[in-house]
């Protein structure tokens, strides 16, 4: 039997069901994970994010930061952090690694949408006696979604598969199977973990590619166009 | 009424766009700002309702000095349309028509209704209240703009090159449908182009600007093509050529007006106008 074929097979077999980690537990584990460290990421990225992009100061360094936080080697950081906290507080240490991990991507949608609207729009709607505050929240927030949804969507994966490696300091998911497969030389156990979190990071983006349609604003180009191509609103078009 | 007095603006990378600026624009008439790119003339409009800070000088709004007011509550009592419309892609036409008054807390229905009635004021069809700005022509776009201007009943409009971006002919169209407007509404309109045609046409007082926000002539469109103050003046609005050098030929006992390329441009009544 090949490889994949053992590995499908584990994937239904007793020993999972059986296994000290169920696959429901797990999968609850990684989600858990995966979701707070998102939350929190967006939290702390997505102000920062508005801040810069509608004021146009402080680019240059989160162009750095980001930059910098991208190249940091995650599974050395998240060793670094369970040792330097102590293995009683693993999980806080997991939990800083994939915060920091998740802001860059999440931080440059955020900016990169509110730069991206047009200043001229952004002019008018000064001009007719918007506050900043109404300019950002009514205007430049709702015409960046997109590209914000994008930078989650993204942070989403790279998080979704880095906490894998939370099953290397015992904080279980789906990378716990992987982990225990590797001493063991159980390959069928290894590539099912992966199997698994390549899974669940699919579904994931195909969700996220979703909500991505659901925010795009209504008006914008790409919409109008896929109207005008509609023979029916060409008419009334026409005759408006 | 609008006074400017000894109004200065030099931006931080040290431009000079206006320098010494004095002028006085009556209430319920339209004044042009004309001049080439680079006079000022757009930084001038917008300090009025301060959109540009002045470096020096002030502006009085009857009597009360601009500067002392919040900037946004002002500029939610003054209307503004500018080039390209500047709508808001993401908001239906009548969403950016009420924009100001929703702002301003008016009950939505009222909004609404306002909203509407001032698309019939503008010549829009109600049947476009819903579409996103993208799906209207150029003029239409315009005709939404100056609605939103109006939507909170300014009594100062401020125009910025309004119709720069739209076709010769909806240009004509606009031209005429705000001459219009205007008799009915009688507004304060500050209205800047580079177009000395378009200024004629729409101003009762023209306002030719030089290079750094300086006056080269201000007066009627009267006034002004009676007397140039200056061979810039004369060489700007054309006095000495094309439509506008026009001579009279007796032809068959009628008075016939003809334009400095020899083409026949009217024919003259005495004592009309």
């Amino acid at each position: 039997m090949n490889l994949f074929a053992e590995a499908f097979a584990w994937l239904t077999s007793e020993e999972l069901a059986n296994s000290s980690l169920p696959l429901g537990e797990a999968f609850g584990q990684h989600l858990y994970f995966s979701f707070v460290t998102v939350l929190i990421a967006a939290l702390i990225a997505v102000p920062a994010g508005y801040l810069i992009g509608h004021t146009g100061k402080g680019r240059e360094i989160a162009v750095g930061i980001t930059g910098a936080a991208r190249a940091l080697p995650s599974f050395g950081l998240i060793l670094l952090l369970v040792l330097v906290l102590g293995v009683t507080r693993s999980e806080l240490g997991a939990f800083i690694a994939f915060v920091l991990l998740a802001i860059p991507s999440i931080l440059a949608g955020a900016y990169a949408g509110v730069e991206a609207v047009d200043r001229r729009t952004v002019d008018a709607a000064r001009a007719v006696g918007m506050t900043e505050w109404q300019i950002l929240v009514k205007v430049e927030a709702p015409l960046g979604l997109p590209l914000l949804v994008g930078g989650l969507r993204s942070a989403v994966l790279q998080v979704v598969a880095t906490v894998t490696l939370a099953g290397y300091v015992n904080l279980g998911g789906l990378g716990y199977y992987i982990i225990q497969g590797v001493p063991l030389g159980r390959f069928d156990q290894i590539l099912g973990g992966a199997v698994l979190v390549i899974a669940l990071a699919l579904v994931l983006d195909g969700l996220f590619g979703l909500l991505a349609r659901v925010v795009e604003p209504q008006g914008l180009a790409s919409r109008t166009q896929r109207r005008r191509a509609d023979p029916a609103t060409a008419e009334t078009t026409a005759s408006a | 009424m609008i006074e400017f007095r000894s109004v200065s603006k030099q931006f931080p990378d040290g431009t000079k766009a206006v320098q010494g600026f004095d002028l006085t624009v009556p209430s319920h008439s339209t004044t042009v700002f004309v001049g080439s790119s680079g006079c000022g003339k757009t930084t001038l409009l917008r300090m009025v309702n301060r959109m540009v800070e002045p470096s020096a000088g002030q502006i009085l709004i009857d009597g009360e000095d601009v500067a002392k007011t919040d900037a946004v509550q002002l500029r939610r009592r003054i209307g503004y349309v500018m080039q390209n419309s500047g709508l808001l892609p993401h908001r239906s036409v009548l969403d950016n028509i009420t924009t100001v008054l929703r702002l301003n807390k008016t009950p939505k229905a009222e909004a609404r209704e306002r909203g509407l009635a001032l698309m019939d004021t503008v010549g829009l069809d109600r049947a476009l209240a819903k579409r996103y700005p993208s799906q209207l022509s150029g003029g239409q776009q315009q005709r939404v703009g100056v609605a939103r201007g109006l939507a909170v009943e300014p009594n100062i409009l401020l125009m910025d090159e309004p119709f720069g971006a739209v076709d010769p002919i909806v240009r004509t169209e606009l031209q005429q449908e705000l001459l219009r407007l205007q008799r009915d509404l009688g507004k304060t309109v500050v209205f800047v182009t580079h177009d000395i045609d378009e200024a004629f046409l729409l101003g009762d007082q023209i306002v030719i600007l030089k290079k750094g926000g300086v006056i080269a002539q201000q007066g009627s469109p009267e006034e002004i093509l009676a007397n140039p103050a200056d061979d810039f003046v004369a060489d700007f609005v054309g006095a000495n050529r094309g439509k506008r050098a026009l001579s009279l030929k007796q032809v068959d006992g009628r008075t016939i007006v003809i334009d400095a390329d020899g083409k026949a441009a009217g024919v003259l009544h005495e004592g009309a106008a």
